[in-house]
């Protein structure tokens, strides 16, 4: 019989597996071709480097108040404005560009902490509800389900008049709710983790149930995780905004995105763009973060596959 | 068989040709076969060889990607390569019908057995209610559903896979085809199913008087229905012909591989290890360049590096396509 | 079946009962209740006064107890503020929000389910970049900055509808639209990915090869089974957009249980909301429990599990 891996057959083979990239080079291409993942992530590192380096880039305090330069219309309102507010000035005389600038930093804070509690919360639920199953992992359902049914938005108003205005309420709030997705994602991944060979090897070898947990299910659901952590960062920040927009979030004088929109509300019909400038940092960078998402999930899939 | 049959389908040099990111890709590359009324064409070949997509192409089923071209593919006296979708749909489900694969999925899990059993009759026959149920219910007896008034008012996942595959050779004969083409139709049924089954098709078949093309792997199945045998391999025919000639000598070296994939009672010893066909299909991008089993054929020698510019006929119509005479192939079986 | 029901039926109470038993601890957590209902300028011995009164000085598991037995019989008290029954005061202001949920369901699925059967029907074409486009922006926009732009834009510019108020069916469009367009993305992706995946299902195939002309191939073979998990989905956005409502109805003055929410939030006025928290909880766990036992029978599989 003829050694058929001798004779390589030319024309049944083509050009593209001779070619065969290697695996880093396909994820590097896939990233760069994911038009989603590099726009969202283009806009989320200019958002992230202005909130980060505010004090240098912010031509004025945020908090600097002069009564005399109120509400100073943006440059393209009308042509004398000063080249010193170039977005102009509220309604107690703050250079709105700083405030915007400074925005980003508190809303970036919102969602980078909030995720932090929600993110070791709801993983915490998830893998002990998928790994061990049966009666914790119903217990885990229940209070997953417990937590669906609580309106977050109310509830949340009322935590906040329970517990005082603040950064610090709204961020732990916040946390101590949104770790539903967490939770879900979390408990299905590790479900099907556990029943794969290699997890069901390192336990037949006798490993502990931690070191399981952390040395062969959690490298596996890190992608996963990213991507809730991007849907939760952003549904976190727009309910700040939401909150700090109706009062019953930051306080005055932190310059929020949200409580801008509220300051600005009065202003609307005379000086629409104190509500315009805001809602726009507040949709790019809830865009951003979805894309980023977005194409991080295609990329991983696609991996998966 | 007479000598002037009555042609149903005529098929010739068929191709199936889709794109793909590599190349092109051709999974059909050109087969030529006819089927005539009352006759039974098997199609054999590996998953792969393009032989669904050789019944999808027929039917004007395939694939929005995939482009279908032939020298003629006649359908009752006419041919259908240029006509538009919306009459091949006046064709499809009343000359020509066909039963699939996956009993399980292939039916609509939303709608009751009568309603998708009387829409084709409604659709294509007449409008008349009480007629297509009447129909239903006849067709459903004639395979073999019992109380079949009571099995319409079911849903799909009420039925077993058995019975599911008998209400879709029901709902294929709602209008009376000319031409039934089963794709596997038992494949994914169990063994003592999949032969009530194919005794079903091969008795309505007769009954309808109805030309079959079934498309299969299965050897065993070929043997007890075909009247005609078409062994594919890699989107090619490699041997054709009447089913007795090709079972009894088989010429091509795949197609006598496949047989000895078989086990036949009295001949095969207990314990004895089956045949087996080494290697894969090969890959289907590009350009033919010489025969595409040659990879895998104990015979091949430097000759096998170009294909025969055509098959090598016999008499009866049993025909194959190698470099190696007859002679040669029917030696070499026996060695 | 039944037993899956009565199952879900429990759990669902279950989850009702520890959802207002968070909120009442929460709410009561909050201000002194008695010092909200004497008022600032009370004195020490009136407060106490009102403390005995209303029960507050008793333990709070009593006060649960005693609340929930009411609740039961649906009595929940009287408002703080307006010292009318709570039970008088939404069932006078509820008809508001439903029509307003109703309606935003209403216009996120005429939008997403057309748009979603298109863009599935032709992939990568034209109508599926346009309603990817849609999708991305309107997950990113925040409901109440859209509401207050659709405000400046319609309202104030160009005068077309009303911004305030809820007299007329004009009063609604704009909050419609508000509420509504945040549903439409994940109601218009679950319709394109279900129609995707009937598309290419094998009924469809079999469909087709019965000679079926391409209209009731779509319309009754597809869209039909594409569209059961949709609605589903609707069903219990319907429960989330009652939050939602809580700022579309005090941006727009819509004066429904979201702004009753509200405004009794400014006013410490516990009955009222701890009451509008339970009803938008047994909103959201009736649908979710409508909608599992939907699914339930129309796939025998689940409740066997």
């Amino acid at each position: 019989m003829i050694d058929m891996s001798l004779s390589p057959l030319r024309g049944q083979q083509t050009a593209e597996e001779i070619l065969e990239p290697s695996p880093m080079s396909k994820l590097r291409r896939r990233i760069f071709k994911n038009h989603s993942f590099m726009i969202g992530a283009a806009i989320l590192i200019v958002i992230l480097v202005c909130a980060l380096v505010a004090p240098l880039l912010a031509p004025h305090d945020p908090y600097e108040l002069d009564l005399s330069k109120r509400l100073i219309n943006p440059f393209w309102h009308d042509k004398k404005t000063d080249a010193e507010f170039m977005l102009g000035t509220d309604k107690i005389g703050r250079d709105y560009l700083s405030r915007l600038i400074y925005g980003a930093q508190i809303s970036l804070l919102i969602g980078f902490s909030t995720i932090l509690i929600s993110g070791v919360i709801g993983t915490a639920l998830g893998v002990t509800a998928g790994y061990f199953g049966g009666r914790v992992d119903m217990m885990v359902n229940f209070i997953i389900n417990t937590r669906l049914a609580m309106p977050v938005f109310l509830v949340a108003m009322a935590a906040v008049v329970a517990f005082g205005a603040s950064l610090h309420v709204v961020i732990l709030v916040l946390g101590l709710f949104l770790w539903d997705r967490f939770a879900v994602v979390m408990r299905s991944i590790t479900m099907q983790a556990r029943d794969l060979d290699y997890v069901k090897a390192a336990r037949a070898i006798g490993c502990s149930t931690p070191h399981i947990i952390i040395r062969e299910i959690f490298p596996n659901v890190l992608s996963s995780l990213t991507v809730v952590a991007t849907v939760e960062m952003a549904n976190a920040i727009l309910l700040e905004a939401a909150l700090s927009f109706l009062g019953f979030g930051v306080q005055a004088p932190t310059p929020s995105w949200g409580l801008m929109l509220n300051e600005g509300r009065e202003y609307m019909f005379f000086s629409p763009w104190l509500l315009a400038l805001p809602g726009m940092g507040l949709f790019l960078l809830v865009l951003a973060i979805n894309l980023f998402g977005d194409g991080l999930r295609d990329v991983t899939l696609e991996r998966e596959r | 068989m007479s000598a002037e049959k009555d042609i149903v389908l005529d098929v010739q040099n068929l191709k199936v040709d889709i794109p793909v990111s590599a190349g092109m890709l051709h999974p059909v590359r050109g087969i030529s076969f006819s089927v005539a009324r009352g006759e039974t064409l098997c199609i054999v070949g590996e998953s792969g060889c393009g032989k669904s997509l050789t019944s999808l192409a027929l039917m004007g089923l395939l694939p929005k990607n995939a482009q279908r071209s032939a020298d003629r593919i006649n359908f009752l006296d006419q041919d259908i390569q240029n006509l538009k979708e919306r009459e091949m749909a006046r064709l499809r489900g009343v000359k020509m019908a066909m039963i699939f694969q996956e009993p399980m999925t292939s039916l609509n899990p939303s709608y009751t057995i009568s309603n998708q059993l009387e829409e084709v009759y409604l659709r294509h026959i007449s409008s008349n209610r009480a007629e297509a149920r009447e129909r239903a219910i006849f067709l459903l007896g004639k395979v073999g559903i019992s109380s079949a008034e009571s099995r319409l008012g079911q849903y799909p996942h009420q039925l077993s896979g058995g019975l599911r595959q008998r209400v879709m050779i029901a709902m294929a004969l709602m209008c009376g085809p000319d031409l039934i083409i089963a794709d596997e139709p038992t494949t994914a049924l169990d063994v003592t199913i999949q032969a009530q089954i194919l005794h079903l098709l091969a008795e309505l078949q007769a009954d309808f008087d109805m030309a079959m093309i079934l498309i299969t792997h299965d050897l065993g199945i070929v043997a007890r229905v075909a009247d005609k045998v078409q062994v594919m391999y890699a989107g090619l025919t490699v041997e054709e012909g009447p089913c007795e000639a090709v079972f009894d000598t088989p010429l091509h070296p795949y197609t006598s591989g496949l047989l000895r994939c078989i086990p036949v009672p009295g001949k095969t010893a207990p314990g004895q290890p089956l045949g087996t066909v080494p290697g894969i299909v090969p890959n289907m991008v590009g350009e033919l360049q010489g025969c595409m089993f040659r990879n895998r054929c104990e015979h091949a020698t430097d000759v096998c590096e170009t294909l025969p510019n055509s098959a090598t006929q016999l008499a009866n119509g049993h025909a194959f396509t190698c470099r190696l005479s007859p002679d040669a192939a029917t030696r070499s079986e026996g060695a | 079946m039944i037993a899956y029901a009565l199952k879900r039926i429990f759990v669902a109470f279950l989850i009702l009962l520890v959802v207002s038993g968070l909120t009442f601890s929460l709410s009561h957590l909050s201000a002194d209740p008695a010092l909200t209902i004497a008022g600032e300028q009370a004195s020490d011995e009136d407060i106490e006064a009102v403390r005995k009164l209303y029960g507050f000085d008793r333990p709070i598991v009593e006060q649960y107890g005693n609340w929930l037995g009411r609740a039961l019989q649906w009595d929940f008290g009287d408002s703080f503020h307006y010292k009318a029954p709570v039970v008088e005061m939404i069932s006078g202001r509820i008809g508001t929000t439903m029509t307003l949920g109703f309606l935003a369901i209403l216009f996120a699925l005429v939008i997403s389910i057309p748009l979603g059967t298109l863009a599935a029907m032709r992939p990568n074409s034209f109508i599926d970049r346009f309603a990817l486009l849609i999708a991305v922006f309107g997950q990113a926009l925040p409901t109440f900055w859209f509401a207050l732009m659709m405000i400046i834009v319609f309202g104030v510019w160009w005068r077309w509808l009303p911004i305030s108020g809820n007299t007329t069916w004009a009063h609604f469009v704009m909050p419609t639209i508000a509420l509504g367009y945040y549903a439409t993305p994940a109601l218009m992706r679950l319709t394109r990915a279900g129609m995707i995946e009937v598309l290419g299902s094998d009924y469809i195939r079999t469909a087709r090869a019965k000679g079926l002309s391409p209209t009731v191939v779509l319309f009754k073979h597809a869209l039909r089974n594409a569209i059961i998990p949709v609605v589903a989905l609707a069903a219990v956005w319907f429960g989330f957009m009652l939050g939602g409502s809580i700022v579309i109805e005090t941006i727009f003055n819509l004066k429904g249980i979201g702004w009753l929410s509200y405004d009794a939030l400014l006013r410490s006025d516990l009955p009222v909301v701890q009451a509008i928290v339970l009803i938008f909880a047994s909103f959201y766990v009736v649908l979710t429990l409508l909608a599992d036992l939907l699914n339930a029978y129309l796939d025998p599989r689940i409740s066997v599990r």
